[in-house]
């Protein structure tokens, strides 16, 4: 068995994507910046790709910037919302506790020049609620950015109805979609969005490439300096293959999106339930308001990493929040977030699977699971002594 | 390039002398959960050697290979070898560690150490308390 469990890191390149790419390599080849027809066809290609992303999502092709990826597109985002405010002197800015490293790790330096991070608590099923989003908007405030699905534990975020509370209370908007994009529906019109930050490998398409959309009307700030690319807001010779791939695989994936979310949840459902059945194990973040190909648990008296080497061995490629893969001494700060001790936040296990998964697959993956979590519970310290009463049980 | 040796696997998928001693001479246990890291070694001593040993293990891959590793090393040894067995030792058996796993070996030596301190303070043998350092200080447990 190969198995491929690990889409929320990244995703296998759609043929769609792939045949989207290859002209532009050998054939198509010029610069878009280039007078010329070959960088011209680059330019339309360009152009193409953009009005394909900006439709995806209901925006206009201009409200689109392309970037290396979902970081920068958070980063951009952000740096711009915090110029603009301080411009104003507004610099409080609202997040939440489990964003990406991308958006805290850019709130994080701009602490450092002064402004003032809220980070909003995401309760025990990762979910928070508008009225907290209400509740924190100051006089100061520039910014809100609210993840709309997070990366690790999938929960979807009431995107629509912050974006409402923020446009009343003429308050940038921004939610890193990286997650969320091709997966489940965006309309950055209808759900009051201002920034919106997607990366392409997250849905079939290439890696290195993403886009940020910003509203028209708001001035994006360059973070990256030199020509007049993306209308001078992002510096660099545009990755057309890259860019042509995006596109291709946003159309793709969005065409399909319902078909393909319908027979996931499926799947996703048949491994939560199966999972549940071990002992002392806990689901992570909400049942219901998931990404269709989330599931993420915690066991108890176990290790993440040993886990995911064991179902590596058996064709499963996985992933875990457990301090051993992040290379830092602390679990996932997501896990940290909802509320999981550390104890316990060590042993998760993290299955992000596509429409590519059937049910066979899933049914192996469960019993491979459930024989893995035996195996390490069998050679534990922790696990005899929670056994033995000497420790209690934090799960049921 | 894998992130461990074959050595580490090896030992990581057929972990040695997995278990416990219900009547071991010695017991030694480091680290904590809150760290992820938790290492329970049993000695048994006869005339002088370290005639069995066991251990449990809560940890990743490199802290299973490593007590696993640091058994082997001592099994059937005379009990002064413990005192004797460095962190280096067990990482060169094991062919390498990546260096952010590196205190995993750390954890090996000490809690065969502490293992051995017990047996000490169980049948009232005298030993110089120099040679069993405090366990290293964790910061991240201090919290």
């Amino acid at each position: 068995m190969n198995i491929y469990a690990d889409n929320a890191a990244t995703t296998k390149m759609s043929e769609a994507a792939l045949n989207a790419m290859l002209p532009y390599f050998r054939e198509n080849y010029g610069n878009p910046s280039s007078l010329h027809s070959i960088g011209q066809r680059a330019n339309e290609a360009l152009w193409a790709a953009r009005e394909d992303v900006a439709k995806c999502i209901n925006a206009e092709p201009k409200e689109i910037t392309f970037t290396s990826g979902g970081s920068e597109a958070d980063n951009q985002a952000i740096v711009t919302a915090a110029r603009l405010g301080a411009k104003k002197g507004k610099k409080h800015i609202i997040s939440t506790a489990f964003e990406h490293h991308a958006v805290l790790h850019t709130l994080n330096k701009l602490q450092k020049e002064g402004y003032e991070i809220t980070l909003l608590d995401v309760h025990e099923n990762g979910i928070i609620f508008p009225e907290q989003v209400k509740d924190a908007i100051r006089e100061d405030t520039c910014l809100v950015t609210v993840m709309f699905a997070n990366n690790e534990i999938g929960t979807i975020q009431p995107i629509k109805e912050i974006g409402a509370i923020c446009r009343e209370k003429k308050v940038i908007f921004h939610t890193d979609a990286v997650q969320a994009a091709g997966h489940i529906a965006i309309d950055v019109k209808d759900m009051n969005i201002d920034m919106l930050s997607i990366s392409a490998h997250k849905f079939h398409g290439p890696k290195g490439v993403g886009a940020l959309y910003c509203r028209k009307g708001i001035l994006l700030y360059s973070i990256i300096e030199g020509g007049a690319q993306e209308r001078g807001k992002r510096a660099g010779t545009e990755n057309i293959p890259a860019i042509a791939g995006m596109a291709a695989a946003f159309k793709d994936a969005v065409a399909h999106m319902d078909e393909n979310a319908e027979k996931i949840k499926k799947i996703r459902d048949i491994l939560i339930d199966g999972l549940s059945e071990i002992p002392h194990g806990i689901l992570n973040g909400d049942r219901e308001k998931r990404l269709p190909g989330n599931v993420n648990f915690c066991f108890e008296g176990i290790e993440g990493e040993s886990i995911l080497l064991l179902l590596d061995d058996k064709g499963i490629s996985a992933s875990s929040g457990s301090a051993c893969t992040s290379g830092s001494l602390d679990p996932s700060h997501v896990l940290l977030a909802i509320g999981r001790p550390h104890e316990i936040a060590h042993g998760s296990l993290r299955l992000s699977i596509d429409e590519n998964l059937n049910e066979e697959e899933a049914k192996y993956i469960i019993e491979t699971v459930k024989d893995t979590v035996r195996l390490l519970r069998g050679m534990s310290p922790v696990w005899r002594d929670l056994m033995s009463g000497k420790q209690q049980f934090i799960t049921k | 390039m894998a992130l461990y040796s074959e050595k580490v696997m090896d030992h990581f998928r057929n972990p040695r002398n997995v278990g416990i001693i219900e009547d071991a001479d010695g017991i030694g246990e480091v680290g904590n959960a809150k760290c992820g890291d938790i290492m329970k070694f049993y000695i048994k001593v006869q005339d002088g050697i370290v005639s069995d040993i066991k251990f449990e293990t809560f940890g990743c891959g490199s802290a299973i290979a490593s007590a696993s590793m640091a058994t082997e090393l001592i099994k059937g040894q005379p009990v002064e070898k413990v005192l004797e067995l460095t962190n280096r030792a067990v990482v060169e058996a094991l062919d390498g560690l990546p260096t952010h796993k590196i205190h995993c070996s750390v954890l090996a030596e000490e809690v065969i150490k502490a293992a051995l301190k017990d047996y000490y303070d169980k049948n009232g043998i005298e030993y110089d308390p120099a040679l069993f350092p405090d366990e290293h200080d964790c910061e991240h447990c201090e919290i």
